[in-house]
């Protein structure tokens, strides 16, 4: 089946990484997808393999200590994992856009503003047109960019070095980078981690805004269930390598079924109080060499004897609600029959 | 009545960075804070970067000098630094740093790290009690005696945090510091590590000065809660009082800007504020009320005048306009006597005073 609406498909993509003495088998077979249009929420912990998957989707992970031995990465119905160098190009300065974490660490010290937005815009838009472009028109883009994130001054911020900036402000250079020319995908990796709860609710407002206005779809890659639940129409929920969870955002929080979602969403604190709970025992795994089954089995209050034994598949509990967990498989059947 | 066990009173740490043609800048980090502790209790104190929550921290610890000001445990004064302290005060206050990774060294195993506090302030411990010394603390925190001989690079974040925290309990202290215990981890291991602390602090009867940028956190761990902005505390209450009628606007727009999980949880946020605007350099401080540069409700005098200490119900103290000034609600007299004064505040504890030429730090051209 082939849907036109369909942006990015990730299939069962595996990804492991190379050290000393054997691969890390890092992603375990991720499903994924996200239509035009849509923001979708992938959460996780740390090293739960949410940025391997994007720098995977974007082809970005060192060839040499990288093995991808399956799975595929279609967008816009082509695999990405195919592309030769000029496509990939093209998918890179029209398709998507990234917008990391750190902006400190994502802007270069020794350029100004207007060299940096400059260069992304002749990338993109020169390729396009096949011819140079003029001085004042990539000045003029970047000062519209720079505008449309709410940046005072543009003339002058263009002459600014990142050092001159605050990490706010940094931040939203790196949007204006990322919006600058039009891409059908926003990646947005924990845009509002490194910055304070003021400062992320107006950066994570701008994205929402900016998304919202273009039609642009975004992936917005965070730890933070509760930044996901403002944000997103869709969440996945990842846990060591794969999906765990899918739902709509308000059934998720509603309605959360896999152990890990209760225990992650037990271990946020509330701000209406009611004391905080033990947490999930034990730790992520070690990915040389990986629990069978489930991954979580190990760390798992409702363990079944067949977890250890087999990976769950999604189980469709209806409404987009999909959980890997053989606790549910009963109530898929249930449903179809 | 609840004893105290530290009282800071009109304390300010400030540093000098440069010099310009008016005379000397400084970076008030710290402006003249008072607040007291009970025996027993959680003490929240909350802010965003550069609010100068952590170099409050680090001077009462003892890692720097006071400016001015007094800081009390007990009643004895802690207003030198940490080197001219007497041992057994020291022994009294210990600290939980924010990132675990950097402040245990990587090149010891976790034995010789948590042995240096013991063999430094429990010198009755013969040497033969020190490994079970040791042993005791690592179960205290729910790690296996195996740990001893592991060294941090070795083990997990949230481990890393646990061996931080015997570390600062192997003195039997009665204050603990948590600076940002928990910001550099994820959920699940923050909630296994606030409920050990929480049950420790029961066990223990411990006391603790909790500093996060986390207002659900604090929600769920402190009794009382105070917001610091730009080197001052601008709202002060219990926490289930400070969660229920917040007053500052600067609280109100913090709890607004909190992510949050649940309808319950939706339907307790102030509505109305949008965050706007970014914390100034504390270089440059506006004058007048320092929240004004970003406030909704901001009128004439914010700009031109500090407003005081007020007491608007009981233990609720506010810095804002907005609140009529009752003089005899202020919460603390000197706070008003001195708030017109255009240097800094004169010492309060007998201390020669390095900065007797001390300008107000203004780094632009006005």
């Amino acid at each position: 089946m082939i849907d036109d609406n369909r942006l990015l498909d990730i299939r069962n993509l595996q990804v492991w990484y190379r050290v000393y003495g054997g691969y890390l088998k890092v992603l375990d077979g991720v499903n994924f997808h996200i239509d035009k249009g849509e923001k979708v929420g992938l959460v996780g912990e740390t090293g739960c393999g949410k940025t391997t998957t994007m720098k995977a989707v974007l082809r970005v992970l060192p060839d040499r200590d990288t093995k991808i031995p399956g799975g595929e990465i279609r967008f816009q119905g082509e695999d990405i994992l195919k592309m030769s160098g000029p496509e990939l190009q093209r998918v890179r300065s029209q398709g998507i856009a990234m917008i990391f974490q750190d902006p400190t660490a994502a802007l270069n010290p020794v350029f100004t503003i207007g060299q940096q937005i400059g260069d992304v815009i002749r990338f993109s838009l020169a390729s396009r047109k096949s011819r140079r472009l003029e001085k004042t028109t990539i000045k003029s883009t970047a000062m519209q960019a720079l505008k449309e994130v709410s940046l005072p001054d543009q003339e002058r911020m263009l002459g600014n070095y990142p050092i001159q900036l605050s990490g706010g402000m940094r931040q939203r250079v790196c949007i204006s980078m990322a919006i600058t020319t039009p891409r059908q995908l926003l990646i947005a990796d924990e845009p509002g981690t490194s910055l304070d709860v003021t400062i992320q609710d107006q950066i994570l407002r701008l994205l929402r805004e900016l998304v919202e206005k273009r039609g642009t779809s975004i992936i917005l890659i965070t730890h933070s269930l509760g930044v996901a639940r403002e944000m997103t129409d869709r969440i996945y929920v990842m846990y060591a390598g794969s999906m765990v969870e899918v739902a709509q955002s308000a059934d998720l929080f509603e309605r959360p079924l896999h152990p890990y979602t209760l225990g992650l969403l037990g271990s946020v604190p509330k701000i209406t109080g009611g004391g905080i709970t033990k947490g999930i025992p034990g730790r992520i795994p070690d990915y040389l060499h990986p629990p069978s089954g489930c991954r979580f089995h190990p760390r798992c209050p409702q363990v079944l004897p067949e977890c250890s034994a087999e990976k769950p598949s999604f189980f469709d509990l209806g409404n987009g609600h999909q959980v890997a967990c053989f606790l549910y498989k009963r109530a898929q059947c249930r449903r179809q029959s | 009545m609840p004893q105290t066990i530290l009282e800071i009173d009109q304390l300010k740490k400030y540093f000098h960075i440069g010099k310009n043609k008016r005379g000397a800048i400084f970076v008030r980090a710290v402006d003249g804070v008072s607040f007291t502790v009970d025996a027993g209790e959680t003490f929240g104190l909350v802010g965003e970067s550069g609010s100068g929550k952590s170099t409050l921290a680090y001077t009462v610890i003892g890692m720097y000098k006071p400016t001015a000001g007094q800081i009390l445990y007990r009643g004895q004064s802690l207003g030198v630094e940490a080197g001219r302290r007497p041992l057994a005060l020291k022994k009294e206050l210990q600290i939980v740093f924010q990132d675990p990774g950097s402040s245990l060294n990587p090149r010891q195993t976790i034995r010789q790290i948590l042995e240096v506090p013991l063999r430094l302030h429990r010198r009755e411990l013969k040497k033969s009690e020190l490994e079970q010394t040791v042993i005791e603390l690592l179960q205290k925190v729910e790690l296996s005696p195996d740990y001893m001989y592991k060294s941090p690079p070795s083990i997990g974040g949230g481990e890393k945090q646990m061996v931080g925290i015997a570390r600062a309990l192997a003195p039997n202290p009665s204050l603990i510091l948590l600076d940002e215990p928990t910001s550099a981890l994820d959920v699940s291991v923050q909630a296994k590590i606030i409920s050990k602390l929480i049950e420790l602090q029961a066990e223990l009867n411990l006391t603790y000065l909790f500093i996060t940028h986390d207002l659900s956190l604090m929600r769920n761990v402190a009794t009382r809660i105070a917001i610091m902005y730009l080197g001052k505390i601008c709202e002060l209450a219990s926490a289930s009082e400070f969660f229920q009628h917040p007053m500052h606007p600067y609280t109100q727009m913090l709890l607004s800007s909190v992510p949050v999980v649940t309808a319950d949880e939706e339907r307790m946020k102030p509505k109305r504020v949008r965050s706007t605007g970014e914390i100034p350099s504390p270089v440059n401080i506006p004058p007048g009320c320092s929240f004004h540069s970003r406030c909704s409700e901001k009128s004439r005098p914010c700009t031109v005048d500090d407003p005081g200490f007020i007491e608007v119900s009981p233990g609720h103290l506010v810095r804002c306009h907005q609140f009529p000034t009752d003089t005899s609600a202020v919460f603390d007299e000197r706070e008003i006597l001195h708030r017109q004064e255009p240097g800094p505040v004169p010492f309060i504890a007998p201390l020669v005073d390095p900065f007797s030429g001390l300008v107000e730090g203004r780094t632009s051209d006005e």
